[in-house]
């Protein structure tokens, strides 16, 4: 185990440690579905849902059941299956018993199961030995900075709805060159805190 | 040995119990068991639950207007919802406008059947049928513009109206990778219930029309969903306007071939305009219906003759016609159709004549 203190990493993981501008993870609904604010602010919290959840049950069976097997190197496999079982057992849910929550949150899940952010924080906190509460904040961190990156995009996109953008670039790719300048936008905050 | 045994039962179990529990799930927490869904207050369906709407009628035989197969970008397969359903979803948003949305106009392709539901449909949906036909000719009538006749099997009919539409199902090809309906008008006469006739112009990059233009052939079969459409021959002893611009000619086609089979004697004027004398076609067919229906004029004109054309007839829009050869228009009916910007010049020069706007009817080609 690491010793940091488990904000740290929460604060980390939302400003330094961006799943989409720092570590360009999750940028295919990032791209996708970032054209309308509202959506995508449901999507951030579908995505932050499921990452802090799925955070903590991967660290369960990684350390309940993995480690003591020796089968750390099935991970990958392993958490693939736990993170897709879980968002569909969740939506099977959501859409039974929480309709209002599943208009505002469930019809993206689906579209989540396969986004490769939440993959990625399940394999980096094993990677960077966090304890059970790091990686809940690690998750929720890093679900929330997902939110703000998505958001901030939807907004940029919506203020350049009526600009002459060269017909090539127009939709994914002026979105990738403005995730390029935000990334470096994020990049100011690396001294506020760091982890890795 | 043993640590691939451990292993491999390790993660089979794991998997094993996650498909377990997603099993069960399935069976209860996702089983909605059988729903009812009402349509027009009179047709009673039965369908399992947890479906959407859009295939749970297609299903049921009920086919409901799609374009883009159930991804929700298309907006044709809306339906009023009057009871069920629930609210509304942020992906239909786009397409339903504040006041369809009062109505509780659903796209059928996001809404899901979760509980009885009771819905409104327009009542010739419930003709329309999936047909396959195969294509018994192809002509060239301009260099853009294909001719087509689909013949229905033996013992299989269609019934349609005058002036309908049929969506045609353009299978995947080399340079297109999806499966796309697109709506053309018929042009044959609604008598000949073994098959329709279409024209089908050249659109660039379009996908169902590079099918039928490069790669369908004669003898080959096409999927054809239809009728569709309320624009259509109204009985009426009215004196009919017809105003159309280049494939818009079908629809009037169909409604003229109808009069001529069905021996009406309305008075009609048919104003058909074209680019260049190149872009004019099936000029023989409206000849022969000019002298079968004496109570038919023709008035054709070119917006852009060239030298080539040896054009003497009249040159213009048909606007320019309309303003010139109409006069009172009050006891008429209009019948419009082509391009949306067409239509929406020549209805107010309609209503300046004074036609009421009920009469006028159109089917804008987008």
């Amino acid at each position: 185990m690491i010793e940091i203190n488990p904000l740290v990493i929460f604060f980390a993981s939302i400003f330094t440690n961006n799943m989409i501008m720092s570590n360009f993870l999750g940028m295919c609904s990032f791209i996708a579905v970032s054209s309308e604010i509202k959506t995508s602010l449901s999507l951030g919290q579908a995505v932050t849902f499921v990452l802090a959840t799925t955070s903590v049950l991967n660290y369960l069976v990684y350390y309940l059941i993995l480690v003591p097997l020796g089968l750390e190197y099935m991970r990958f496999i392993v958490f693939i299956i736990v993170i897709a079982a879980f968002v569909q057992l969740v939506e099977m849910i959501i859409e039974r018993y929480f309709e209002t929550l599943y208009y505002s949150l469930g019809i993206f899940l689906p579209l989540i199961t396969v986004n490769c952010a939440i993959l990625g924080v399940s394999l980096f906190m094993i990677i960077r030995e966090y304890d059970l509460i790091q990686s809940f904040m690690f998750g929720l961190g890093s679900g929330i900075g997902w939110t703000l990156a998505i958001v901030a995009m939807a907004g940029i996109r919506k203020k350049i709805i009526g600009a002459k953008i060269p017909k090539g670039l127009e939709g994914a790719g002026i979105t990738l060159i403005i995730t390029g300048i935000m990334a470096l936008a994020f990049l100011g905050f690396s001294g506020i805190v760091q982890i890795q | 040995m043993s640590t691939i045994v451990t292993t491999v039962l390790t993660i089979s179990g794991i998997t094993g119990l996650l498909a377990l529990l997603l099993s069960v799930a399935n069976k209860t927490i996702a089983n909605y068991g059988e729903k009812k869904i009402l349509i027009n207050g009179s047709k009673e369906l039965v369908v399992e639950g947890g479906d959407t709407l859009l295939s749970a009628l297609i299903d049921q035989k009920v086919f409901i207007p799609s374009a883009c197969g159930g991804k929700g970008s298309c907006g044709y397969c809306k339906v009023t919802v009057t009871q069920g359903g629930g609210e509304i979803l942020a992906t239909e948003l786009g397409y339903v406008t504040p006041k369809e949305r009062e109505e509780g106009v659903r796209l059928s392709c996001q809404c899901k059947v979760r509980e009885d539901m009771q819905i409104q449909i327009p009542e010739e949906l419930f003709s329309v049928k999936q047909y396959d036909y195969h294509v018994a000719f192809i002509k060239d009538l301009t260099p853009t513009i294909k001719h087509l006749r689909l013949e229905l099997p033996e013992k299989e009919e269609i019934e349609f109206k005058a002036g309908q539409y049929v969506q045609i199902l353009a299978p995947k090809y080399k340079g297109s990778d999806e499966e796309v309906y697109r709506a053309y008008s018929i042009a044959s006469s609604p008598m000949d219930t073994k098959a329709v006739e279409l024209y089908i112009g050249y659109v660039k990059e379009g996908k169902a029309t590079t099918y039928v233009h490069n790669f369908l052939k004669e003898k080959m079969k096409l999927t054809v969903v239809g009728p569709y459409g309320d624009f259509f021959y109204q009985d009426s002893d009215r004196e009919m306007v017809m105003v159309a611009i280049g494939t818009g000619m079908a629809p009037i086609m169909s409604i003229l071939k109808y009069m001529r089979s069905n021996n009406i004697q309305r008075k009609v004027t048919f104003y058909f305009g074209a680019r260049t004398a190149e872009d004019l076609f099936e000029m023989e067919t409206l000849e022969q219906l000019q002298k079968d229906l004496p109570n038919f004029k023709l008035v054709t004109c070119l917006s852009k003759p060239t030298e080539k054309c040896n054009w003497t007839g009249e040159v213009g829009r048909v606007t320019d016609m309309l303003q010139k050869y109409l006069s009172d228009a009050s006891g008429a009916e209009a019948y419009l159709c082509g391009s949306p910007v067409m239509v929406d010049s020549v209805i107010p020069i309609l209503k300046d004549k004074g036609m009421p706007e009920e009469h006028i009817y159109y089917d804008k080609f987008e």
